[in-house]
């Protein structure tokens, strides 16, 4: 699977109050969560972004709560992929779960600014940075969660494995 | 046999193996599986969606509606009555109504339900609670509990295990709650990323079981995946009086087993610690936080309102009043810790301080409802995250601490050392 889409660049720690806060999740409509993505870092953001785009964050991306809203806003505000130096485990394994793409690439996230273009790879892992001419090598994911992912997540992948009928 | 420690054992027990690794994939059944009404509104609707009927076992999936509880608006009333037919209709052992409801962390230990030994999934971050009890707990997304609901078992990566070491006499005031902010002030808010805590040492062996679940509570704040203690007389007690409906088993960490990491800490000389915004790392001791004023005080939510914490507030506070510019809100987790606390004459003393006594409910914790703060407002609160945000307005502020610094905080109306209220007395 390729994506091509523009680089919105953030900082450390960005958590999932930032990402969604509490003040909004009195619902659990996708849709309606994704209007608020990232409100409070960037309250602009969903304005600003076309569908498509890629964000990227540093160290620890998605500490905090559990809420798969986090996940969902970011997914259905049209974003495709998120690149990051780490994520924060739980919103890793959210993103697996709901088949949002993510990436961990150290010195890619470093390096990359708002605006730039991207082309990845999302099956080898290759990140080319098009305005910076720069192509980085991400971490792969282990088999067992490319399955998950290509099953197009959890729930389906057990239902192929047979584990749920 | 390969050694291995308490986490490693539990996982390996739960996937049906002799041994697991770090950095093992491995598909385990669960004991118990956990949702709010914020979370498990979405994992019902999966639940359907892959075409659900029934629950893999309906003594083991446990609701709790408590985030926006008793509801704040139409919306969250939705929501709760999402979680309300459902448990109807899989006739649910454990659902908590109003009235029966408290902050689930606290509840689901209290009402015997995780034991030790127990692997233990929630859709909720503060899952790692149960650890306490020497359980594997953890904090899941509602995918994960939906497949859970549907077939008993949950996918994990076995995790690395950190040692922490305490060892010497905690100085006066100084609690649970303080030993994990000085360890998360030390290793940060990505610390223990993917890993196990594992609490041990001089110190946590005297350590009550109230302030073990503090610590456990917020090993997710040093990004960890689980917190855990080993089992003790201590542990045991608390769970034989919770006159608990199946066995458990205790599982102990081998002398060598392998850790990724050992720390140490001489406890003696640590002070009440005080986390600065906009992250619970951000921590300082309370003498050096002396000059910060406030304008509200919570003394609330799953990490920090058990009886314990009731008392130690309360000694602060008795006989003074809540000062004329701050307001209190006292947030007993439980039904059953509110009703010791007015045994104990806790809640008058609140009450003649004129603090405000609440029904349990996570409320302002994490912004929800019962406290938010205005525009430039600023708290000091026994919960346990304060990001931007988190209580209310994006230019508030959040002061994390132990609740006898809050107690005495809103008698001065600026951030205290218990020592000053309490001085001469
Ligand atoms: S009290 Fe706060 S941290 Fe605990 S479960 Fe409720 S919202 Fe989460």
């Amino acid at each position: 699977m390729n994506i091509k889409g523009d680089a919105w660049k953030y900082g450390d720690d960005i958590n999932t109050d930032l990402i969604i806060p509490a003040r909004r999740m009195s619902t659990s409509e996708p849709e309606e969560l994704a209007k608020y993505c990232l409100e409070d870092e960037d309250p602009d953001f969903v304005k600003k972004m076309k569908t498509g785009d890629i964000l990227v964050g540093l160290k620890n991306f998605g500490c905090g709560s559990s809420r798969e809203h986090a996940p969902l806003a970011i997914k259905h505000a049209g974003v495709s992929l998120v690149i990051a130096k780490t994520f924060a485990r739980i919103f890793f394994r959210n993103c697996i779960n709901i088949g949002l793409p993510i990436l961990e690439a150290k010195e890619c996230a470093e390096e990359a600014k708002t605006g730039d273009r991207f082309e990845v790879d999302l099956d080898q892992g290759v990140i080319k940075n098009i305005t910076q001419g720069k192509t980085y090598q991400s971490t792969p994911f282990p088999g067992f969660m490319q399955e998950i992912v290509r099953a197009g997540g959890l729930i389906n992948y057990l239902k192929a494995s047979g584990k749920i009928s | 046999m390969t050694k291995m420690t308490v986490t490693e054992k539990i996982l390996a027990a739960h996937a049906g193996k002799e041994e697991v690794r770090p950095g093992d994939y491995i598909m385990a059944r669960v004991d118990i599986a956990l949702g709010n009404d914020i979370t498990a509104p979405i994992a019902i609707r999966e639940f359907y969606q892959a075409g659900g009927k029934k629950v893999f076992d309906s003594t083991k999936v446990v609701l709790v509606p408590d985030h926006f509880a008793p509801n704040k608006d139409i919306q969250s009333a939705e929501q709760c009555k999402i979680l309300r037919d459902f448990a109807r209709e899989q006739k649910l052992k454990h659902y908590f109504e109003i009235g029966r409801m408290g902050v689930e962390h606290a509840l689901l230990p209290e009402k015997g339900i995780v034991l030790p030994g127990d692997l233990v999934i929630g859709a909720d971050s503060h899952t790692c609670t149960y650890g306490a009890l020497g359980a594997f707990a953890t904090g899941v997304g509602s995918t994960d509990l939906a497949a859970a609901m549907l077939s008993g078992e949950a996918w994990f990566k076995v995790p690395e295990t950190i040692k922490f070491i305490y060892y010497g006499v905690l100085p006066p005031y100084v609690s649970g709650k303080d030993l994990i902010l000085y360890t998360i002030g030390d290793i940060g808010v990505d610390g223990a990323l993917y890993r196990a805590m594992e609490f041990s040492g001089e110190t946590i062996d005297k350590l009550s079981i109230d302030s073990r679940f503090t610590m456990a509570n917020m090993a997710i704040e040093a990004g960890a995946k689980n917190g855990i203690f080993a089992v003790d007389s201590c542990t045991v007690n608390y769970v034989t009086e919770r006159n608990a409906t199946r066995g458990y088993t205790i599982y102990k960490s081998d002398e060598d087993a392998e850790y990724c990491e050992v720390k140490e800490y001489d406890v003696s000389k640590i002070e009440p610690q005080v986390a600065f915004p906009h992250l619970p790392s951000n921590t300082r001791p309370v003498s050096e936080a002396s000059h910060i004023k406030i304008d509200q005080v919570i003394i609330g939510s799953c990490t920090n309102v058990r009886i314990q914490d009731l008392r130690e507030a309360a000694r602060v506070i008795k006989g003074k009043s809540v000062s004329r510019h701050v307001r209190m809100i006292v947030i007993p987790a439980t039904q059953d810790i509110y009703r010791q606390a007015m045994k104990e004459g806790l809640i008058d003393i609140f009450l003649d301080a004129k603090a405000a006594v609440s029904t349990p409910t996570c409320g302002p914790c994490l912004g929800g409802h019962m406290g938010i703060l205005a525009k430039g407002e600023r708290a000091v609160s026994t919960t346990n995250r304060n990001f931007v945000g988190r209580m209310g307005h994006p230019e508030s502020e959040v002061y994390l601490t132990n609740p006898a610094v809050a107690a005495a905080s809103a008698v001065l109306g600026k951030i205290t050392h218990p020592d000053e209220v309490l001085r001469g007395e």
